[in-house]
């Protein structure tokens, strides 16, 4: 049986096609993912991304025990500030990428990937029982709690996007700063409005209490209905952040993956005190990495796919493999994400990708592959 | 969605329309509307021979890539390259000018072997 988020109703009356993903029954697109994200681009596009994790992190030892869980350091997070992170297994692989909401000086919330919640809860679980072990930490020092089946989380993203959101709420968001959130009503409703998203775009994600979740919908899709606001399913969301080259997990990053090499070392603060993963991630990079995430085009027509090879540009050595491809509908040129060899990865070096057998031309080229022009 | 009652039809939702021993071969409305915007098609080249069944190009939307399979045998006379150019057009409509190959069959009856549309039609609906 797959889990419906409490938009689910919303997404049949929107003729949302719906898919399984990683569990969840949810809309791949509605109108069409071109246009979609053409919409998300040039006016505002609506998503529900309600299948994300949420857990909260609070107590006195909530800042510490976070700073050992993930590789960013949470002490630079002020109050009413998002921070993009990753948390590590202990070989130094990546379990997830998160963002992190300091809410109060003792009160996180943790926001984890759909398809990986149920492992990084028990991650997180799992590096609570060594935390506490380690330190001695009282059981009122530190509360960590699965609070996903609690949150509806919608995500209103593209230039008009804050204009149609200050509709529906007294706050001011013109304040309100990329990758910081403030906590206050929408449509008289509780709600983290945080200026966070995964398009590239301007835009929010709107944290609310699940059973509330269809008020907002319904009052965002009408408040942007003039506005050209799309409803924007999961094939939108896709290359979207694909334009953007903002890593996916389970394509980019995985179990195996040196935050390093997936070009993530901006969150990978080796100065901090220890954090699990830290040792094989620092040796890695003392020996020397091997392997870089690009942006790659292609010269020639094709579209290259997750998991088609990279190669050499005569074809012959192969160097890597592409992560996340497609046609990008911004440009219309054919671009993915892929892993290749380190003295490979410079822009304007030529490749080939192996595409049904045939090695098509293609450029490492500077990301993200698309920038807004505002 | 639309399937023209003079039209055959394949499992893998093809349609096929023979003109004497030529049959040309397209996508139905069905595999257009699942794939969504079609971004780029891969032919065969012309001269090419084809078993039943038998992969002879792909379609790919945004998100997923699609083979094509030969709905009879033959030999590949002609293609539709002017569709390299906009794709698109398949989605807007998939029959008559969004054909994609012309294959001159080697036996011409055995087209009768494939869908009507009374039958192509119960088919996708058990598909909704």
């Amino acid at each position: 049986m797959l889990r419906r988020t409490a938009l689910f109703d919303e997404h049949k009356h929107l003729g949302g096609r719906l898919i399984d993903f990683g569990g969840w029954e949810l809309p791949v697109q509605y109108s069409g993912v071109m246009d979609e994200h053409t919409a998300c681009r040039t006016a505002a596009g609506l998503f529900d991304v309600s299948h994300m994790g949420e857990v909260h992190v609070e107590g006195p030892k909530a800042e510490a025990f976070l700073n050992y869980l993930v590789t960013n350091n949470v002490s630079k997070c002020a109050i009413g500030q998002a921070q993009y992170t990753v948390m590590c297994h202990a070989t130094g692989g990546i379990v997830d990428d998160l963002l992190i909401y300091k809410r109060a000086p003792e009160r996180f919330l943790v926001v984890v990937n759909a398809a990986n919640t149920t492992k990084d809860v028990a991650h997180i679980q799992k590096i609570e029982k060594e935390f506490r072990a380690k330190h001695s930490i009282q059981s009122a020092e530190l509360h960590v709690t699965d609070e996903s089946d609690k949150y509806t989380q919608i995500a209103i993203q593209g230039p008009k996007a804050a204009a149609i959101l200050q509709k529906l709420t007294k706050i001011d968001l013109t304040p309100i700063k990329t990758y910081w959130f403030t906590e206050g009503a929408v449509l008289g409703v509780p709600a983290i409005i945080a200026r966070t998203g995964y398009t590239g775009e301007d835009g929010f994600e709107i944290y609310v209490a699940w059973d509330q979740g269809p008020v907002i919908w319904r009052g965002l899709v009408d408040a942007g209905a003039s506005d050209g606001l799309k409803p924007c399913g999961l094939g939108a969301r896709d290359t979207l952040r694909l334009e953007m080259k903002y890593p996916l997990y389970g394509n980019e990053l995985g179990d195996d993956t040196n935050p390093l090499e997936a070009g993530l070392g901006w969150v990978v603060k080796l100065d901090k005190e220890d954090f699990v993963g830290k040792a094989p991630i620092a040796a890695a990079k003392a020996a020397g990495l091997t392997r870089a995430l690009v942006g790659i085009k292609l010269l020639e027509r094709g579209i290259p796919r997750h998991g088609y090879g990279v190669f050499s540009s005569d074809g012959a050595t192969a160097l890597g493999e592409v992560t996340s491809g497609t046609q990008s509908p911004s440009t219309k040129e054919s671009v993915a994400i892929a892993y290749v060899r380190l003295d490979q990865a410079k822009i304007g070096n030529r490749l080939t990708v192996d595409i049904r057998g045939q090695k098509v031309p293609a450029e490492v080229v500077a990301t993200p592959f698309y920038k807004r022009p505002y | 969605m639309k399937f023209p009652a003079e039209l055959k039809y394949t499992k893998d939702h093809e349609w096929a329309k023979a003109s004497g021993a030529i049959v040309t071969v397209g996508i139905t409305d069905h595999a257009q509307s699942a794939l969504g915007d079609i971004v780029f098609v891969e032919l065969p080249k012309v001269g090419r021979t084809l078993k039943v069944g038998e992969t002879f190009g792909v379609v790919e939307s945004i998100k997923a890539v699609s083979d094509l399979y030969s709905p009879l045998a033959g030999k590949v006379t002609e293609v539709n390259s002017s569709l390299g150019d906009d794709p698109s057009r398949i989605n807007k409509d998939p029959y008559s000018d969004a054909w994609l190959v012309k294959i001159e069959v080697s036996d011409a009856s055995a087209i009768n072997g494939l869908m009507d549309v009374a039958t192509y039609t119960k088919l996708v609906e058990t598909l909704k």
